[in-house]
């Protein structure tokens, strides 16, 4: 049997061979016709006259597509940061619509604009990032294109199939789109932003629909801090419902984010019971957040919560329980008393 | 000011405790024989319903909505239980509707029942999409308020405080007005048994995709669903001292 059947193979490769080989070149032309045909526009966040350096992972995405990618803003005095966006490297143009009523981002005109400058461009794409502005804003626009829209994805793999979790992190999908254009939102984890020097797009104006805007922003109310913002750190340093009280959580988590470096993050159960701010919370419903250290305190490893950090490069864990799931994804787990264990190693951190 | 005619869509997903498996043919998540329930955020969703018009605003019924397979009449019945007054079930087997889908299926529904405010999930555990409220809103032209934590009503005037990167946003319209929420918001109730009961009384319509005519059909096509790669505890040390030695050798410090 052996014989005939490594025969059998033999040919069979060497046919695919002798096919392959003259289709490959107009595949690899037809490839890059496509390439050449493509066109992203990158929605860029800003807030009070500063560019969002996070919101850079869709110009990232945006580069692995291939094709031409234009940056778009909009708001009060945008020029200087349509200036700013024009050195991010890889943006071939830059288009700003200069009119306040966009200023806070509210979909209700900002979508109509959106749309109103997609069609003007006849972009093949448009991303932006899968925060609380792309996320209150896409979906929207998309359906007034009355396209699908592919959200927080992770990958791509060719210009109509991408990759995105679903179950919380728990599956990954691989999705592909006929419409157009695509209207994505992008993990920002998942696609490092590129240099914010060293470019030179142009910035041209776009279109203004000057559409009506039937939500009135009223206020907001954001956690200041000097630390690290917690979706683009390096180190993450996060407590949950093992720390008992916000006066624990503020006595043990800061000292040891700071002597690190490390953004502050929170589970879930930490923020409900108010130790820490809702903005804080990693997790499905909170943020995704992927550092090289992410070291977590009292945690124990809700897959909600592993939604959240799971694809951090090492993740570091102190429990007093020795069978709690997050030992199973810690790649260092250290079985003890956090409310010793903390303090311990914040001292030595800062020793070193 | 006539009242609140509320529209609450609710989605039937895999229960949130559950860790969903990849079928073996990589196409799907098995959902055979799992756990379902309600979608956490659809649960507060009903809450904040029911609790505006326990709050004494003029709430003229609450509407619960839900489009998929037969089962998903036993979260509307829940819905109902919560006290949602009555019922609309599209049934559809086969189809998964994708968000756009179901936006184009809930357009339908306010017009044809009137509604001036929906309340929806943010988002639903399954698909994570995070899309469905805003797709709506656009459709309807109706301003929106996504991530919802806090809501309050004076006559036909909305201020919605929502959780927003870094804390909160507050926003302010006039009805009618698409509402998503989040996990903030409220502490939905367990249904009580003599209201469980009562629900199993309350109207539940049933409909069908081809009632709404319409092309709500997928634009997205599944290649492939696959398990994430694993990830191996690297096991446990002994001290602190043995954790930032550990944590140093993988350049993590």
């Amino acid at each position: 049997m052996a014989p005939p059947l490594r025969h059998g193979l033999l040919r069979h490769a060497t046919t695919c061979l002798r096919q392959s080989h003259p289709i490959s070149a107009p595949k690899l032309s037809r490839h890059a016709a496509i390439q050449r045909l493509l066109s992203t526009l990158a929605v860029l966040e800003q807030r009070d006259g500063q560019l969002n350096m996070s919101s850079l992972a869709s110009i990232s995405a945006a580069q692995k597509l291939g094709g031409s990618i234009h940056g778009f803003v909009a708001g009060a005095s945008i020029k200087q940061v349509a200036e700013q966006a024009a050195k991010v490297e890889g943006l071939e143009k830059v288009i700003y619509v200069d009119n306040a009523a966009y200023d806070k981002g509210l979909p209700e005109n900002y979508a109509q604009l959106l749309v109103e400058n997609i069609k003007k461009g006849g972009y093949t794409h448009v991303l932006a990032g899968h925060s609380a502005f792309g996320k209150n804003l896409m979906p929207r626009a998309a359906a007034l294109m009355d396209v699908s829209q592919i959200s927080d994805i992770t990958g791509i793999e060719s210009e109509d199939t991408f990759v995105r979790p679903i179950y919380a992190g728990n599956a990954i999908l691989t999705v592909q789109s006929e419409d157009s254009p695509k209207m994505i939102t992008v993990r920002g984890t998942a696609f490092a932003a590129g240099a914010a020097e060293g470019g030179s797009a142009g910035v041209e104006e776009g279109v203004d629909p000057k559409a009506e805007c039937s939500t009135e922003w009223v206020s907001e109310n954001l956690a200041k801090s000097d630390r690290p913002d917690l979706a683009t750190a390096e180190k993450v340093v996060s407590g949950g419902r093992g720390l008992k009280s916000k006066e624990e959580f503020d006595r043990l988590i800061p000292p040891l984010a700071d002597a690190l470096g490390a953004a502050i993050g929170a589970s879930r159960a930490a923020v409900d019971s108010g130790f820490a701010d809702n903005s804080l919370q990693v997790g499905q419903t909170g943020k995704n957040v992927a550092p090289q250290l992410y070291l977590c305190a009292g945690i124990s490893g809700a897959i909600q919560h592993l939604a959240g950090m799971k694809d951090s490069k090492v993740i570091a864990a102190i429990n007093k329980d020795a069978d709690a799931p997050i030992f199973q994804v810690a790649d260092v787990g250290l079985v003890g008393d956090l409310f010793e264990k903390v303090p311990e190693m914040t001292e030595k951190v800062k020793g070193a | 000011m006539s009242g609140l005619r509320i529209l609450v869509p609710v989605k039937r997903v895999i229960d949130y405790a559950v860790k969903p498996r990849v079928n073996k043919a990589q196409t799907a998540v098995e959902t055979q024989g799992v756990k379902h329930s309600m979608n956490p955020f659809d649960e507060l969703s009903i809450e904040e319903a029911v609790r505006l018009r326990e709050r004494k605003h003029p709430v003229e019924d609450i509407l619960a909505f839900s489009a998929g397979p037969a089962k998903s009449q036993d979260i509307l019945r829940t819905a109902m239980a919560m006290g949602a007054d009555r019922a609309l079930h599209v049934v559809e087997e086969k189809t998964d509707l994708e968000p756009l889908g179901v936006a184009k299926l809930l357009k339908q529904v306010v017009e044809q029942e009137k509604r001036n405010l929906v309340i929806l999930g943010k988002q639903s555990i399954d698909d994570d999409a995070a899309q469905t409220g805003q797709m709506l809103a656009g459709l309807l032209g109706w301003s929106q308020a996504t991530q919802a934590s806090k809501v309050e009503l004076e006559g036909e005037m909305v201020t919605v405080t929502k959780e927003v990167d870094g804390g909160v946003e507050t926003v302010r319209a006039k009805l009618p007005m698409v509402i998503t929420t989040d996990l903030r918001l409220n502490e939905p109730r367990y249904a009580s048994l003599p209201n469980i009961m009562k629900a199993k009384k309350k109207p539940l319509e049933k409909k069908t995709l081809a009632d709404y005519g319409g092309e709500l059909g997928k634009r997205l096509k599944t290649l492939k669903v696959m398990e994430p790669p694993a990830r191996q505890g690297g096991g446990k040390v002994e001290d602190v001292d043995g954790l930032i030695g550990k944590l140093k050798e993988l350049g993590a410090l």
